[in-house]
Formats: structure tokens, C-alpha cells, sequence
């Protein structure tokens, strides 16, 4: 033995360890690849050895070269060697690499159970804690389920060092086994006040991290964290201690008061600029809710946050514009007074602190500062450097100014020159952002289009200063625009002519074919034009002059290679030809030509298309012809917002297009014609928009000289619109105050109104032009339909623990599964645990008897009784017992559930209307029929509580068994008095006849209410509701005696539909057995079979469909009807 | 706390801890995209940035990134600690640590790690108990080396 292991050694000094490894790769710069082949088979070759230090060095370099990104997983089997070494040495390098290298499909990971479990009840602490954050590196759903007990119990490990590390694991096995969070949430919650400060810090995390998914749970620790927040000193806890609470405040806006003002204390003093962000930010974030505070604090957080962007941090400065933002949102005045400070920051050297300022300044425009912001920009995009950067800018500015409907634009004179400005930035990408918005404004503002047409001829004379570099091919989209603004609008035009000259330039030719049909288009539009303003004239030559010049300069797009432009085009020249032989003979055929291009053009919704109905017998998604194949599908532009482009040169496919192929495309053109706004096609309701919109005269439209450089392209002029903007509001302030002066004259007897001249507010800023198209065209059919549901994907649920009450007791199938051995020896036994759990409403008791000889102490308060009842039913074996005393019953029923362990719950509601309070009934039933209710008294109020007396109103079917020589109306007295604060329980025997019918009892409570001077007798009303539910237990079946059951013909059926259930079958499932006492015998695919017996013996037989509908069979129909009522009732409650 | 990644300049990785199951595949993927965006960015650039729907918050030390993936709701100014706070660690037990002390004991660094973030939560605020723990495993360690070794 001793040889071998010298022999070991001796073997161990030639080989490489990790140190040499490392070096060699260095060493090996140019063939790393093949010399990492080489150590990996010589790994391979150590890991044969029996020599543990061996494997464990191999191991050690695996782990090492799996972060290199080598594949290590055959090794995984070796990994779990070295983990199960006894050496700790080896272990820990063992764990490391396990924590590295595996994950949820590792097969061996099955393996480590045992393994792991011994290592934590390991002696030694580092042991454990090795294992520990291995663990919470790997852990499976698997691993959680078994391991979760041992972990638990390492919660209170005399060790705070295992303590902190077993309290933070238990978050990742919350998250792979959200079962084991309510047996393990009462310990967790002791750790809160654990003496150890890191192991309160780890449960305070672990509770935030949990709340942070699932507040509602966590609400009643609110106090606790409180009384920490306000005692804690370290910064980390109270980060997430705020967190946390940032995390409940909108569940429980009385929070929001609460906290406010330690919240703000904490913004004043606090040193530690991550806490204060915190701080900020969950008072942002919480506003909402506390009204009080809430003007003062946010003025604080605003102010705290200018102090960070002023900060030289970069760091700070990014997060302070970041929770601007977020402050902006509910506060736009208070963030807009710090515009100075964001506009600065776009001078910032980082980008990213840049990018934050644009979207802060999206939300900070008004009508006022607008114009100067947009200034401000367009300088920046000047001098901006990096075509990203300014192209961000450019949407920015367009953003800014377009949003909601243009609201804060009041000049569209000056807008449409800042777009033109825009279109001479170099190598901008957003060419058709520019042109959707000109199409846009021109089309929706009607008092622009004048303004618009004259600025887009100039573009189109300048054409060539867009087009003449490749490089600025994104912005010809403009042009795509230009055209057609002034084919469309050509009655504003100056010249005519000439625009339709600069139309159909050679040079035109060389633009994108989408842009020349629309150029081709657009100048029959201009040309129709033309021809009516020229046919009044005496002199027809003109006309005929104009007339040729089509007919010279249009073969040229006739010969298109694009088949959209030759198409248009060679229609146009037959159009254009004919109409010269008529101009010929003296024709007058002007009227007809406009006529062809008659009727307003209007925006129409981007929902528009889905409003339409399909027709019937159309399948929008069946393939009319072959699916195309995946590279075809790869060759698809981009989509633009035009028509699609034409490849220029078309592929040998498309001259075999067949008869389908054509009727597909037709189909597809005619779906994007309906979805392109700008098509032009007949709609019937074209008309009527306009004759709704108000009339052209209302708007006020101010004069422009045109002489000034309106007409000098390449040069800015969008800043001499700011100044005549700033006139024209002076002048109508001038106005305003005339008016006022005015009235103030013929009111000087009146009472003296006081009108503010102060600085003018957003209301007063009246706009030059308005937007006359605001609503967008959709179909009359299904208008009504507006409520849009929200997108499922926007409601991504993370994890699917916490879903149930951690108030309520452990239901056995709850309880953390363990090993039998252990359970039977082990004195702390999970069992036990869930027992001592379920017995938690008993233990008071003896804190009771304690706290009666404090009562005097008591002070005088609200009062409030909280009941909480739990039925039992004694076993049929047991009936003396039941009969005796409610005392003697309530241990029979404890020494019952402890035998049975079998327990079932139900949850019925008892409001209370004295003390409004809502209480909850769970029921356990055995055989028989006689049903044992323990009914916990919580004294809730701060008095004391005496001599309560217990009675139910009887009915036919139940009675409360009172002891013998008792009248029928007899109460019966609770054996022990509350102190405040205090709980206890008592349980009550009934009979009950029949279990068929679902009933509730009325009954009272009387009990005198003891302070310090006075006493008085109080009464509390409450109902008891025993459902059907309460009457089953579940019982397992196997699937052949119950199919044995199903035949033999006894059974009553009836069937169940449930409505607007959504849920997974398995949690329906699920839902069915928690709620109502069901288990499933059998699951095939889309259905499964359920089953569940009375406590009289009747068999309640399910079949769940994943159809929701539920079948079911019971020999007793009534039974049957009311529990399937109350399943139905469960569902529609979720 | 998603990961945390230790890479240098040079796009090496150093150190990967990932606190959340993930994919060989798709960790490599992120990291490689994470190294180029980290990368590129000017010394002068604050240290955060928003990367899928993940906040990234990174901290150069002389030639070494560390990059640590964070959640929406999580505050990025406590992480830029949390970074910190493990370089002192690292420079307190390797005193005052480079680069190559992390290459030649990586799997130091890894239980340093360890010690100071579990499962993505900070452990232990206090540094002395982090390097008391990490000691002490450590002097376990030589225990049983020299155990073996008699």
C-alpha cells in the first residue's frame, strides 16, 4: 500500500501540474491548438491511474482548459471521482470543477446525490461549505428535491459560516423546487434576526430576490424589514432591503407613506452613492402611491440627481440622466427645468451618456422649447463624428418632432425646412425617414402643402447635389418624396415646367427604380397640370411645347430596365402621344387628363389591412403555390417603405413565372398596395375625410418673404423660422394683452380678475398650422373593434414559485421528501417538521397561560377577533372520543392526523362583518359522520379577551354536539381567555346527516372584552361553510378498480364545461386535486382520469379533458352536482 | 448577478462564473460578443452598458476586464462594488495581484469566488471573514497534502 502510494508520488512529479499547462500554452502561441491535444490525451492517460493527487491534478487542468472553451464533459465521471475524495484538497478542486463544468442535462449529476449529502453533514465546515457552492452552481430540480431537507436542516447549523451559505443556496433550490419554499419559508424568515450579521445579510437577500418575483407573499414581513431598514448600518443590506421594499409599496400603497420619510432621511445623509441611487430611484418608482411626501421627494430626487450628472464620474452621470428618465415620466415640469444640464451632456465624450440625454430630451420638449432644442441638435449634428452617432441624432430630432401627431410642432414651415436641412447630411442611412415624414406632413397639414411643393422643387432642381456621390445613396429616398409631393400637390407649383424638366432629367435614370416609377408617375400628374393652367391661354403652343418634351424625354424610362418604371412609362408616352393628336385638332382635353389623377390622397391606418375580413373560403396562410425555397425567401429585401425594389437585373427564374406564380405576386402587390398609404387607388371614402376636416381658411398662415434664401439650396434657414416664430408669438401675445387690456376696461366694475402676464404657458402658444388629417383611414367594417389585447408576449413569467400562500399550513403532500431510514431515527425528522408546522396554531396555548399573568398590563385598544377553523373528523374507531368534550376531541382528531397523516384542506371564507375581518376554514374529514371543527380564536385587538362562549345555530342535517344536560341552544364555553396578540384553539364536534348538500352554519361568538377600567361584552357573527369539497378525501385508486368501477353501471354521470380556463393541463390537474381533494389514477395524452371518496363512501369519478371540460360519475347525483359546482367555482375564481 | 466574466485586453478569458444554468454553446456566444462590445469601448465611457435584456457593468483593472451581468431591476453602482470589493480580495490574499497570479491559480481565484458571491448573491460583506474562510480552507488543504504525504 505504502509503495503505491510512493510510487504515486514519484509518477506525480513527471507529470505536468496546472502551472506547467499554462506555461506551455504560452509557450505555444503559434500550434496551441495541437499542443492542447497533446495535454489532453496525457490527462486522459492520468485519469486512468488509480492515484486520486493524480486525477486531481488532471481534473484541475481540465477545469483550466474548459475556460479556454475546451469540451471537457467526458470527463464529467472522473469530475465526481475527485469530488467523492475524502481529501479535502481534492474535493474542493473536485466541486470546482463540477460547479464549471456542469450543467441540468450532465448526466452524472444523479450521481452526486449521495455524495453531496454526505458532504454536508460532513464534520468538518469546509467540507460543507465546498459542497455548498457547488451546489448553487449546479443544482437540478432533482438535486433540490432530495437535498432540499439536508440543506434546511444546515440552516441552523452552529456554524454561521454554514449558516449564511445554506440560507443563500436555498434561493437556487427555491427556484429548481418552488415546493420546497413553504416548509423552508418559516426558517428563513427566523434568519432575518439570526446574530450573525452576514447570515441576516444572506437572508435578507434571498427574501428580496424572492419578493422581487412575488411580492404578494412577502407583504407581512414589511414590519420586520422595517425595523431592519431603520436599524441597519450596512449599505449592502439596505440596498436590497430598499429593493425589496421597492418591490411591495405597489402592493400596499400605505407603504409608500410609511417609508418616504426614512427613504428621504436616507437620500440626505447617506454617503454611499449606491445607496443613494437606490434610494432615488425606489422613491421614483414608488411615487405613485405616496401622496403626501410626494412632491417634496421628487423635487429632492431631481435635485439629487442633477448633483450626479454634474458629477465628473462618467458612471454617475449615466445613472442620474437614467433615473431622470424615470422621473420624467411622472414629472415632466420638474425635469424640464434641468434642461440646460441635458442639453450639456450631449457634449459629453461618451456616447452612451450622450444616447441618454437624446431620449431624456424626446420627453422634455413642449411647444415652447421645441425650436430651440431641435437648434440645439442640429448643431450637434453637424459636428457630430461617426455616422452612427448622427444618425441617432436625426431620428432623435424626427422622433422629437413628430410625436403624438405632431403636438408640439407649431410652424411646419420651419419643420419642413429642418427635414430639408436634414437631407444633406453625408452617408445617412434614414433617407426614407426624412421622405415619410415630408409625405406625411405634406399630406396631413394642408396649410404646408404650398410651402412644401416650392421646397421640394428645389430639391428636385438640386437633384444631383443628393445623387452625386454614391455614398449618399440612403438619402434619394428624399427624392422619392419630392416627386411625388409635387406631382401630387402640383397646383401650388410656381413653375410647372421647370419641375417637370428637372423630372425627367437623363440623370433621373440613375436613380433606384422605385424612386423613377414614382418620378415617371408623378410627372403625368404634373403634366395634366400643366396642360389645364395652359389650355385657358390663347397661344397652344406652350402646351404642345410641353407635350413633346414627354414624348423626347420618356422613351428613355421606356427602356427601363425596371419593369415598374417601363410599365408606367410606356403607358405615359402612349397617354401623352394621343393627347397630342388631340392638341393637334384643337381638342381641349385638359378636363379628361386631370381626371385621371382626381381625388385627395389620405393616410390610411397601418391596422387598416388586418380590419378587413377575410372572405370566406380564403386561406390567407395556405401556400397558393409551392413554398418557396429557404434561399429565395434570403433574397427578399429588406422591407422598405416604399414599393419593394426590382432587381436590377432579373434572374433566369422569373422569365418562368407560370400562371400561379403571376396570380401569387398580383395577390402579394395588391396586399402591399393596401398597405402603403401612398398607393394610389380609388376609395370610395377617399372623399369624405375631407369635407370633414375643418375648413383651409381657419388656419392662420403666416407670411413668408420669399426673397430671402428660401429658394438657395445648401444653405441652413431653419433658425430664421425660430426668429419668426418668436415674432409671431410675440405679436399674439401683443394681441392677447390688448384684448385682456380691452376687457379689463369693460370689467373695471366688476370684480377685479387678475390675469396672469406672466410667462407665457403651453396653452397660450397657438400654432400656425395644424394638423387637419388626424385620423387615419380605416375600414368602416369591425371599427368598433378597438380594444386591442395586449400582446401575450409582453407577460414573460419567469419562475412559477410562489404561487401559493406561505400563510397556510403544510398540507402533506407539501412536506420535503426524505429517506425512510432517517425519518424513523432521526428526532428532527421532516415529518415532524411538518407536523410541528401544522400544530403551529396549538403552541400558543402554553404562551397563553404565560401571558394571562401579564393581562393587567394591557393597555386598552381596537379590538379585533380573528377565527381561523380547521374541521376534523375523529376516526370512525374513535367515536367515544368524539362524542366527549371538544378538548378530548381535539386530541383524538391531533392523535388522528398524526396516524392518517392523511390531511386535505379546503378554503372557505368567513367575512365577520363587526370586525370585517376574513377567516379561513380548512378541513380534515375521516370516515363517518361526525366532523370535528378546530376553530383557532386570534385575539388581534390589544385587549384582553375572557370568557368566550361558542354556539352555532343548528340545522336539520347539522348539530353541534354539546355535552349532556345541555339545551339545544346552549353555547358552549372555550376553555381558555386571549391576552392580545394571543392565538388558541378549540375544536368543536358535529354531526352531520347528510353530506349531499354543501351548507353553512350561522353561529356567534360572545366574549368579553377586558381593559384596563372598563369591560364589555361583545358578539361576532360568523358562518361556517362546510362545501361538498370538504366531504371527500382523497383516496388513491388504481386504474383497474377503477375501470371495475366505471363498468359496473352505478355510477350517475353528469358533465362540466369551464369556462376561460387557460392554464396548463397539469396545473388544471393539479388545481383539481389540491382544491377538492382529487388524485389522478390515470393520464393519457388530452385527458385524464381522476378519483375521490366521501367520507360516507361515495365514489366521485372525474374525466378531465384538456378541452376543459370535465365528465364525471358518482352514485350519488347531488353530491356529484355540487361538487362539480364548486370545481367550476374554483376556476372562475382564478 | 447573472456571471461574471475576468478577461484582458487582449480578449483572453481569465475567469468565468456563470450563476445561472446556461448552455456551453450559448455562453460561448455571449462572451465572445460581451469581449468585443466591452473592447471597444473608450477608456473615458462609463462603465455601463445595456446588453440584451441584461445591464452590463464592467471595471478595467490595469490589463484585466471585469464584466459582471446584471438584471434589469438590480443597481449597477453596488456591482461596480461588488467588482472592487473581489479585487481587493484578490489583491489582499495574492498581494497586490496581476494578471498572471489569476492564470497560474486560477482555481484560487475561483475559490476566492466562491467565497465572496454565492449563486450570484454577495456572501459575506466583510472582507476579513471572507479571507479568514478562504485561509483556513487553505490551511485544511496543506493539512492533508502533508498528511499524504507522510
Amino acid at each position: 500500500m505504502a509503495l503505491k502510494i510512493v510510487k504515486g508520488s514519484i509518477d506525480r512529479m513527471f507529470d505536468k501540474n496546472l502551472q506547467d499547462l499554462v506555461r506551455g500554452i504560452r509557450n505555444h502561441k503559434e500550434d496551441e491548438a495541437k499542443y492542447i491535444s497533446t495535454c489532453i490525451d496525457e490527462i486522459k492517460q492520468e485519469l486512468k491511474q488509480d492515484n486520486i493527487a493524480v486525477k486531481a491534478n488532471a481534473v484541475c487542468k481540465l477545469t483550466y482548459l474548459q475556460m479556454l472553451g475546451y469540451d471537457v464533459s467526458w470527463a464529467a465521471f472522473n469530475i465526481v471521482e475527485v469530488m467523492s475524495s475524502s481529501k479535502f484538497t481534492y474535493k474542493r478542486i473536485g466541486y470546482l470543477a463540477a460547479s464549471q463544468c456542469f450543467h441540468e442535462n450532465t448526466d452524472v449529476i444523479m450521481l452526486t446525490t449521495n455524495q453531496i449529502r454526505k458532504d454536508l453533514s460532513s464534520p468538518n465546515q469546509y467540507d460543507t461549505g465546498v459542497a455548498l457552492t457547488g451546489l448553487s452552481c449546479f443544482v437540478t430540480p432533482d438535486l433540490a428535491r432530495d437535498l432540499a431537507n439536508d440543506i434546511m436542516t444546515l440552516m441552523s447549523h452552529t456554524k454561521p459560516y454554514i449558516r449564511k451559505k445554506a440560507v443563500l443556496i436555498m434561493y437556487k433550490v427555491f427556484l429548481k423546487y418552488p415546493e420546497s419554499l413553504r416548509p423552508a419559508f418559516p426558517r428563513l424568515k427566523e434568519k432575518l434576526e439570526d446574530p450573525d450579521p452576514g447570515v441576516q445579510s444572506a437572508a435578507v437577500n434571498v427574501i428580496c430576490e424572492l419578493a422581487r418575483r412575488n411580492p404578494k407573499n412577502y407583504l407581512s414581513l414589511a414590519p420586520l424589514f422595517f425595523k431592519l431598514m431603520t436599524s441597519s448600518t450596512n449599505n449592502w443590506v439596505l440596498i436590497k432591503i430598499i429593493k425589496l421594499f421597492g418591490a411591495l409599496t405597489p402592493l400596499e400603497p400605505r407603504l409608500g407613506k410609511k417609508l418616504i420619510e426614512p427613504l428621504t432621511n436616507l437620500i440626505h445623509s447617506t454617503s454611499a452613492m449606491s445607496l443613494l441611487y437606490e434610494c432615488v430611484n425606489t422613491v421614483i418608482a414608488g411615487q405613485y402611491s405616496c401622496s403626501v411626501g410626494r412632491i417634496k421627494s421628487h423635487l429632492l430626487c431631481v435635485q439629487k440627481l442633477r448633483i450626479l450628472i454634474e458629477d465628473s464620474d462618467q458612471n454617475l452621470k449615466y445613472l442620474g440622466l437614467l433615473a431622470m428618465s424615470k422621473i420624467l415620466k411622472t414629472h415632466p415640469k420638474s425635469v424640464q427645468s434641468h434642461k440646460d444640464l441635458i442639453l450639456q451632456c450631449l457634449d459629453d465624450k461618451d456616447e452612451s451618456i450622450r444616447l441618454r440625454a437624446l431620449d431624456l430630451l424626446y420627453g422634455m420638449v413642449s411647444k415652447k422649447n421645441l425650436m430651440e432644442i431641435v437648434k440645439k441638435l442640429m448643431i450637434h449634428v453637424d459636428k457630430a463624428e461617426g455616422t452612427t452617432y448622427r444618425d441617432e441624432l436625426l431620428t432623435k430630432i424626427i422622433d422629437i418632432c413628430s410625436q403624438s401627431n405632431y403636438q408640439y410642432i407649431t410652424n411646419f414651415e420651419w419643420y419642413i425646412s429642418i427635414l430639408v436641412e436634414l437631407t444633406r447630411l453625408e452617408g445617412t442611412r434614414h433617407g426614407h425617414l426624412i421622405a415619410s415624414q415630408m409625405l406625411d406632413v405634406a399630406i396631413r397639414v394642408k396649410a404646408i402643402r404650398v410651402f412644401a411643393v416650392a421646397q421640394m422643387a428645389t430639391l428636385l432642381d438640386n437633384a444631383h447635389l443628393l445623387t452625386g456621390n454614391m455614398q449618399r445613396n440612403g438619402i434619394c429616398e428624399v427624392l422619392y418624396a419630392a416627386a411625388w409631393i409635387c406631382g401630387e400637390f402640383s397646383e401650388h407649383l410656381e413653375n410647372p415646367v421647370q419641375t417637370l424638366e428637372a423630372m425627367l432629367r437623363p440623370k433621373v435614370a440613375t436613380l433606384p427604380g422605385h424612386i423613377q416609377a414614382v418620378y415617371v408617375q408623378n410627372a403625368a400628374k404634373l403634366f395634366a397640370t400643366i396642360l389645364k393652367n395652359q389650355e385657358g391661354n390663347t397661344d397652344s403652343t406652350a402646351a404642345q411645347e410641353t407635350s413633346q418634351m414627354m414624348i423626347d424625354r420618356l422613351p428613355l424610362f421606356v427602356q427601363s430596365a425596371n419593369l415598374e418604371v417601363q410599365e408606367r412609362a410606356s403607358c405615359i408616352l402612349q397617354l401623352v402621344k394621343y393627347i397630342q393628336k388631340l392638341q393637334q385638332k384643337d381638342v381641349e382635353v385638359a378636363e379628361e387628363v386631370s381626371a385621371l389623377f382626381a381625388g385627395e390622397l389620405n393616410p390610411v391606418a397601418p391596422k387598416a389591412q388586418k380590419k378587413v375580413p377575410v372572405p370566406e373560403g380564403l386561406d390567407l396562410d395556405a401556400w397558393i403555390n409551392e413554398p418557396p425555397s429557404e434561399s429565395e425567401s434570403e433574397d427578399e429585401q429588406p422591407k422598405a417603405i416604399f414599393t419593394k425594389e426590382e432587381p436590377k437585373h432579373s434572374r433566369p427564374r422569373h422569365t418562368e413565372v407560370d400562371e400561379k406564380e403571376l396570380a401569387r405576386r398580383r395577390e402579394a402587390r395588391k396586399q402591399e398596395q393596401a398597405n402603403n398609404p401612398f398607393y394610389i387607388k380609388a376609395s370610395p371614402s377617399s372623399q369624405k375625410v375631407y369635407q370633414e376636416a375643418p375648413g383651409v381658411e381657419h388656419i392662420p398662415v403666416v407670411q413668408i418673404d420669399l426673397s430671402v434664401p428660401l429658394k438657395v439650396p445648401g444653405l441652413p434657414m431653419s433658425d430664421q423660422y425660430v426668429k419668426l416664430e418668436e415674432e409671431r408669438r410675440q405679436k399674439e401675445r401683443a394681441e392677447k394683452k390688448k384684448k385682456e387690456k380691452k376687457k379689463r376696461k369693460e370689467k373695471r366694475s366688476g370684480r377685479g380678475k387678475k390675469h396672469d402676464s406672466g410667462p407665457e404657458s403651453e396653452e397660450d402658444i397657438t400654432p400656425a398650422h395644424v394638423v387637419d388629417i388626424v385620423t387615419e383611414e380605416m375600414p368602416e367594417v369591425a371599427q368598433e373593434d378597438q380594444n386591442h389585447l395586449p400582446s401575450p408576449y409582453l407577460c414573460r413569467v419567469k419562475i412559477c414559485i410562489c404561487m401559493f400562500c406561505l400563510c397556510r399550513p403544510l398540507a402533506d403532500s407539501e412536506k420535503l421528501p426524505v429517506r425512510s431510514h432517517r425519518a424513523a431515527g432521526a428526532p428532527k425528522s421532516p415529518a415532524e417538521d411538518g407536523e410541528a408546522e401544522n400544530a403551529t396554531p396549538q403552541e400558543p396555548k402554553k404562551k397563553s397561560s404565560k401571558e394571562k399573568r401579564d393581562k393587567k398590563k394591557d393597555k386598552e385598544r381596537d379590538r379585533k377577533v380573528r377565527l381561523r377553523c380547521w374541521k376534523h373528523l375523529p376516526p370512525s374507531g374513535h367515536k367515544s372520543d368524539s362524542r366527549s368534550t371538544p378538548s378530548e376531541g381535539r386530541t383524538a382528531a391531533r392523535r388522528q392526523l398524526r396516524r392518517c397523516n392523511l390531511m386535505t384542506q379546503c378554503f372557505t371564507f368567513l367575512v365577520f362583518p363587526f370586525s370585517r375581518k376574513v377567516c379561513d376554514i380548512q378541513g380534515n374529514l375521516q370516515d363517518g359522520s361526525q366532523v370535528v371543527v378546530s376553530v383557532i380564536f386570534e385575539n388581534k385587538s390589544d385587549s384582553f379577551l375572557k370568557s368566550m362562549e361558542f354556539n352555532v345555530l343548528d340545522s336539520l342535517n347539522s348539530k353541534l354536539q354539546r355535552p349532556e344536560g345541555s339545551g339545544p341552544h346552549d353555547g358552549l364555553t372555550v376553555p381558555f381567555q386571549l391576552p392580545p396578540g394571543v392565538s388558541n384553539e378549540a375544536r368543536f364536534v358535529f354531526t352531520v346527516q347528510s353530506i349531499v348538500m354543501p351548507q353553512k352554519l350561522k353561529g356567534t361568538l360572545t366574549f368579553i372584552v377586558k381593559n384596563e377600567d372598563s369591560s364589555t361584552h361583545e358578539k361576532l357573527d360568523f358562518k361556517l361553510h362546510f362545501t361538498c369539497t370538504s366531504y371527500l378525501i382523497t383516496t388513491p385508486c388504481y386504474s383497474d378498480a377503477f375501470a371495475k368501477l366505471l363498468e359496473s353501471g352505478d355510477l350517475k354521470s353528469s358533465s362540466v364545461r369551464l369556462e376561460g380556463v387557460n392554464m396548463p393541463f397539469h396545473h388544471l390537474l393539479a388545481r383539481i386535486c389540491f382544491h377538492h381533494h382529487f388524485s389522478v389514477v390515470e393520464r393519457i395524452n388530452s385527458c385524464a382520469s381522476m378519483y375521490s371518496r366521501s367520507i360516507q363512501g361515495h365514489h366521485v369519478c372525474l374525466l378531465v379533458k384538456t378541452t376543459v371540460s370535465i365528465d364525471a360519475k358518482c352514485d350519488e347525483p347531488t353530491l356529484l352536482g355540487n361538487v362539480l359546482d364548486e370545481i367550476k367555482q374554483t376556476f372562475s375564481q382564478c | 448577478m447573472r456571471f461574471m466574466l475576468l478577461f484582458s485586453r487582449q480578449g483572453k478569458l481569465r475567469l468565468q462564473k456563470w450563476y445561472t444554468a446556461t448552455a456551453e454553446r450559448d455562453k460561448k456566444k455571449m462572451v465572445r460578443e460581451l469581449m468585443q462590445i466591452v473592447l471597444a469601448r473608450k477608456p473615458k465611457m462609463c462603465s455601463f452598458l445595456e446588453w440584451r435584456d441584461l445591464k452590463i457593468v464592467y471595471k478595467r483593472y490595469a490589463s484585466l476586464y471585469f464584466c459582471c451581468a446584471i438584471e434589469e431591476q438590480d443597481n449597477e453602482l453596488i456591482t461596480l462594488e461588488v467588482i472592487h470589493r473581489f479585487v481587493e480580495l484578490l489583491d489582499k490574499y495574492f498581494g497586490s495581484v496581476c494578471e498572471l497570479d489569476i492564470i497560474f491559480n486560477f482555481e484560487k481565484a475561483y475559490f476566492i469566488l466562491d467565497e465572496f458571491l454565492m449563486g450570484g448573491e454577495i456572501q459575506d460583506t466583510s472582507k476579513k471573514s471572507v479571507l479568514k474562510a478562504i485561509e483556513q480552507a487553505d490551511l485544511l488543504q496543506e493539512v492533508s497534502w502533508a498528511s499524504e504525504l507522510t
